[in-house]
């Protein structure tokens, strides 16, 4: 595992600021992308850290139902904009 | 009264087969009048409004459905896929109808003790439709909104020791035969199998990480009754690597025609006469590879030529059984999308034990070999099947560590270009080109 991957608080930071940084274009990620922030580790690894950030709630998963993504707790297509409370 | 008119669906009644209509019409009814009394959680009219929302759809030739979103329960990234509908306004029941799909059990064995806390469940905190089952196998609950989906996990995992299934990026809800818990054709226990998979890979069935879905299914045997080798991305399908038994008295009941030896164990019995059985034309002529034989009143089969088809053994069942050295068939790259065609499963290991004892080390060393491959080179969107036809089953073979065996190739002779690597040429690229020249002056 990377140092930073291995640093919690350095890898939630990373996510975080990178997927702000693509918030104006996009909001939902595949699991995919996380290796251009982690590019040297592997997939299993990254999949750990991700889904504590996911448990914490830093993160949130969209589903189409075939496909899952993940997004910034609170950023894009939400309930409300579904019309639900 | 029905709430709204629909005409078109009316037409899907007249058919001569069970209509979704007439079931969704009882529904809709049973809600209205609610004998039982039941505090609906979710609208009372959902159903109705089902209907209306389908006989749009029909008039407009077009869907009125959204699908996706990010409901789900806490700390899952699947089993449950959002739904609402596009004219929440004429049919508000149905504006927020989110699906569950909840693990069915092993081989589908059910108690109707079950089933009833089931429907009951959903009959209060959904609306009560339910498609047994999907495609995947799952158990899927059609229709109930966001705040009911934690309340329904409650119930389900706390008083019915139910898990939800896979959707997604995930793996999905494993699906098997009966196996050997019923059938005589199984050569290994699929329910044990399809449950110790289920439970080991919790985290890949609930925490999404793959590129796109992955489907594990299980037959007991090469007949194949799942379909493993056409709808899942890894299929185990049970076989045998020694001789099929053969009871040489039954063979000779069944080419007798002995009423109690019927062919196909008298399956196609009385749909029309199928006149006497003939060995020859029913059984030795359609063999694939032609292995059989009957002389003197012995029939003989040439094993290593066998493939396994089971058509002797389905026709003569009293007379023909598998082999006793059982085990299974990994079969790797199947799909049947919608788009961009479908694809069949590759053999990757001809056979593999099946042992519970190590916990079924051979076969989850295949399963785990192949997803690190998959997770680190599959583009997104991109199943088992497409990456190997993109880097190559040459490719498969080496990071599962397989030797390339001629039950590999499937069409030989195809190809006359082979690419050697370094190490599997004698001396490597490097010679001694002094010692070449004493051979070869010029």
């Amino acid at each position: 595992m990377s140092d930073l991957l291995a640093n919690k608080e350095a890898a939630t930071s990373a996510v975080v600021d990178w997927m702000t940084k693509k918030a104006g274009t996009k909001t939902k990620f595949y699991f995919n992308d996380f290796s251009k922030i982690f590019p040297d580790d592997k997939p299993r690894e990254i999949k750990k850290v991700v889904n504590k950030l996911v448990e914490e709630g830093v993160l949130e998963y969209w589903s189409s139902g075939s496909t899952t993504m993940y997004g910034l707790k609170g950023s894009g297509i939400q309930h409300s904009s579904e019309g639900e409370e | 009264m029905a709430k709204h008119e629909t005409p078109l669906l009316d037409q899907l009644e007249s058919g001569p087969w069970p209509s979704f209509v007439s079931d969704l019409k009882a529904q809709a009814e049973k809600r209205a009048k609610n004998v039982e009394g039941v505090e609906f959680q979710i609208p009372q009219d959902c159903v109705a409004d089902l209907l209306g929302v389908l006989e749009l759809s029909y008039k407009h030739g077009r869907t009125h459905w959204k699908h996706g979103g990010i409901v789900g329960v806490f700390g899952y990234g699947g089993g449950v896929i959002g739904r609402y509908c596009d004219q929440p306004k004429l049919f508000p029941g149905v504006e927020h109808f989110h699906t569950m799909r909840v693990n069915q059990p092993a081989g589908k064995y059910y108690t109707t003790d079950y089933l009833r806390s089931l429907t009951k469940l959903w009959d209060l905190r959904g609306s009560g439709v339910t498609n047994m089952h999907g495609a995947t196998g799952d158990i899927i609950l059609l229709g109930t909104t966001t705040p009911q989906l934690e309340e329904v996990f409650w119930t389900l995992t706390h008083d019915m020791g139910q898990d939800l299934g896979g959707s997604g990026s995930n793996l999905r809800t494993p699906a098997d035969c009966l196996g050997q818990s019923r059938c005589e054709y199984a050569c290994y226990d699929t329910n044990a199998l399809v449950y110790f998979l289920t439970n080991n890979y919790q985290d890949e069935l609930h925490r999404p990480a793959f590129p796109y879905k992955f489907k594990f299914k299980l037959d007991g045997c090469p007949n194949c009754c799942v379909a493993s080798i056409a709808r899942s991305d890894m299929s185990f399908i049970g076989t045998w690597r020694d001789d099929i038994r053969i009871n040489q008295d039954a063979v000779n009941k069944y080419v007798e025609n002995d009423p109690k030896y019927p062919a196909n164990a008298g399956a196609f019995r009385g749909s029309r006469n199928w006149g006497k059985f003939d060995l020859e034309k029913e059984v030795l002529g359609l063999c694939p590879t032609k292995c059989m034989k009957f002389e003197n009143k012995k029939l003989s089969i040439d094993n290593a030529n066998c493939t396994r088809c089971m058509h002797c053994i389905n026709v003569m069942p009293r007379a023909l059984k598998i082999g006793k050295d059982t085990g299974l068939s990994i079969l790797v790259g199947a799909k049947a999308p919608i788009l961009d065609g479908a694809q069949m499963g590759s053999l990757l290991v001809p056979f593999v034990e099946v042992n519970p004892d190590n916990d079924y080390a051979a076969i989850t060393e295949v399963i785990e070999n192949v997803w690190d491959w998959w997770m680190e080179e599959g583009k997104n969107r991109e199943r088992l099947g497409e990456l190997i036809m993109r880097q190559g089953f040459q490719k498969l073979l080496e990071v599962t560590g397989i030797e390339a065996k001629p039950q590999h190739v499937s069409y030989p002779r195809t190809n006359p270009y082979i690419f050697w690597k370094e190490d599997e040429v004698t001396g490597g690229w490097e010679r001694d080109v002094d010692e070449y020249r004493k051979h070869h002056l010029r």
